[in-house]
């Protein structure tokens, strides 16, 4: 007997081949999928518990210590500050991963509200609510953070309206697109001629069958809402110092990148890359799934 | 045909002029005292305040400012910088070449490398797809100031070869200061357009007209040329071109990292000192680029594609 038969997640009929299939959820999404599953799992226990995790203060100051490199108990070295990198990191992931997080939420509850509500009513309504979303189409999430960043004080939170709003209309007209296709669909119909309030065929039935769509297109989103707050930061719009923050980091450090020391805004850089390169993966996995499914 | 470009047109207008609306009652919501900004903490005489008042408008009602701005606007006048005294069009004027050039260079640098790993990863599966494939994963994952910062330590700081900051004077100068710029701005965009060149020609491959070609015997290299990659070129097109518009906006963040004196990185400066009329200017020239070029990608799909001309007349 191997200890796959004992497998509780092998669940329904047994499969020809006897092969562990995967994490529930993540099925079909292949090692890279898995893999991207585990960085993006350690990036957020790190922004959980990164306060904790952190082996010293990651906002002491010692500026005999500043640019010194690599040495014991201090794997990453200080920045120009004097401050202890590895703390920094380790702090910073989680305003760099919370804003994004904030991002897409919103930005779905908007667009998917907005995605069904216009596939299921039709026509004035459909077409004045797309006509206004092509407007927000023409303005560039950068554009759009710097107009807002002028109209209240900078900060992650205003980056992160910015944002979502630039993000709305964008997931509003994927997801609409695929509501008008379900729509379509007899059950719909069917539930219908039952009697059926409308918002709870939506609810219900709609969106639980959106949902798979819905999850992959936040996953996609989530790799444009890293990189683009943490652009917004590195431009001193978003998150500011002396905050513990990737994008911020990167920019602090470019001082240190002129004088031969990259350290910080490469360790930085390079978080951020690996946490959207698992993003993108695992949002490329999941949209492949999701069309096979409906299709 | 016609019909289609016209409606196309009046799209435009009409989303150049709800934008331009909502750039200027965004900026009236700005907090912040013109006359406070004017006087840089002298205190005025009540007929001093009138007089500004009266040289700034400031006293007319909202839509009575706007339409004298969008109006102006038209005209390529955006008014004053009320912290610079000088007008938004020259300042504009003198630094949207650089940017003008940033964005040229990095399109041509995301066309030429993006389409041509797209065409290698379409045509030969195996072991060169997959290095496309990983490589365009890793490269697509890279933001612009990431790339800029890595670009800035390895090839400007550590090796020389390329001068760190700074726009440069002459034309080969130029060439050489905006090098780096121009392949962090492209970086991540060489990937969506590998990705969707290699996708397209593996779908025109898998074409019926373009296997009875090669089984005619017609030489692989013309049906590739000929049948695959006139196809292809629909969804390429489409993709470089709004790859492209969107590069203006994001060329603010590579002009910032180093420090080159373009549009985006003045637009960025403006907004950290508030200077609203730069701002509003700004934003409204971006937001033009980016829609004008996004209603050119339309026309040439629809002439590249004549069956979307078609199917916007039937509608």
């Amino acid at each position: 007997m191997s200890a796959i038969e004992l497998d509780p997640t092998v669940v329904g009929p047994v499969p020809a081949t006897r092969r562990w299939r995967g994490v529930p959820g993540l099925r079909g999404t292949g090692v890279a999928g898995h893999l991207s599953a585990l960085v993006l799992a350690i990036a957020g226990v790190v922004a959980v518990f990164g306060q904790w995790l952190a082996p010293h203060d990651p906002d002491l100051t010692n500026l005999s210590y500043a640019f010194v490199g690599p040495i014991e108990g201090h794997p990453l070295g200080f920045d120009s500050q004097g401050r202890d990198l590895l703390s920094r990191i380790l702090a910073g992931a989680r305003s760099s991963l919370l804003g994004p997080t904030a991002v897409v939420t919103l930005a779905m509850i908007v667009g998917t509200f907005l995605a069904v509500a216009t596939a299921w009513k039709g026509g004035r309504f459909d077409r004045w609510v797309s006509a206004g979303l092509d407007v927000l189409f023409a303005f560039p999430a950068i554009v759009l953070a710097i107009i807002v960043s002028v109209i209240v004080e900078p900060s992650l939170m205003s980056a992160t309206i910015a944002l979502s709003i630039a993000y709305t209309p964008y997931i509003a007209r994927v997801l609409r697109s695929a509501a008008l296709r379900e729509r379509a669909r007899d059950y719909i119909a069917a539930l219908e001629v039952q009697g059926l309030r409308a918002w709870i065929i939506c609810v219900r039935h709609l969106g639980r069958n959106l949902l798979p769509l819905i999850v992959a297109q936040g996953a996609v989103l989530f790799g444009y809402a890293m990189v683009d707050l943490a652009a917004i930061s590195f431009l001193g719009l978003g998150v500011r110092p002396p905050q513990a923050d990737w994008g911020v980091m990167v920019s602090t450090g470019q001082s240190g990148v002129l004088q031969g020391y990259p350290l910080e805004s490469l360790s930085a850089g390079v978080c951020i890359i690996a946490v959207v390169i698992a993003v993108n993966i695992l949002g490329e996995r999941l949209t492949e799934r999701a069309n096979s499914v409906t299709r | 045909m016609l019909k289609f470009v016209v409606r196309r047109l009046m799209m435009l207008v009409v989303t150049l002029f709800v934008a331009s609306f909502a750039i200027y009652s965004a900026m009236y919501l700005a907090p912040g005292n013109p006359i406070a900004a004017l006087l840089g903490g002298r205190t005025p005489t009540p007929e001093a305040i009138a007089v500004l008042e009266e040289r700034y408008h400031l006293n007319d009602p909202f839509i009575v400012r706007y339409l004298r701005w969008v109006g102006g606007a038209l005209r390529g006048d955006f008014g004053v910088s009320i912290q610079l005294r000088q007008e938004v069009s020259t300042l504009i004027s003198q630094r949207i070449g650089t940017t003008v050039q940033l964005v040229l260079y990095a399109s041509l640098i995301i066309v030429v490398v993006g389409v041509a790993l797209g065409i290698v990863g379409g045509l030969r599966k195996g072991v060169l797809d997959n290095v496309v494939i990983v490589a365009t994963t890793v490269s697509a994952a890279v933001p612009s100031f990431v790339a800029s910062i890595i670009l800035l330590s390895v090839f400007a700081v550590n090796l020389g070869w390329f001068p760190a900051l700074g726009t440069g004077e002459g034309f080969v100068d130029q060439l050489r200061h905006l090098t780096l710029p121009a392949v962090a701005l492209a970086f991540s965009s060489i990937a969506l357009v590998a990705r969707i060149t290699r996708s397209a020609v593996r779908e025109e491959l898998s074409r019926e007209h373009v296997q009875t070609a090669v089984s005619r015997g017609i030489p692989y290299r013309t049906v590739v040329r000929r049948h695959v990659m006139r196809n292809a070129a629909i969804p390429i097109t489409t993709v470089v071109g709004i790859t492209v518009a969107s590069l203006f906006a994001a060329s603010a963040v590579v002009e910032r990292a180093f420090s080159l004196n373009g549009i985006g990185a003045y637009l960025i400066q403006a907004a950290l000192s508030k200077d609203i009329a730069v701002v509003q200017g700004i934003s409204l020239v971006i937001v033009a680029i980016f829609v004008v070029v996004n209603a050119i990608v339309d026309f040439l799909y629809a002439v590249l594609d004549p069956r979307v001309s078609l199917g916007a007349s039937a509608a």
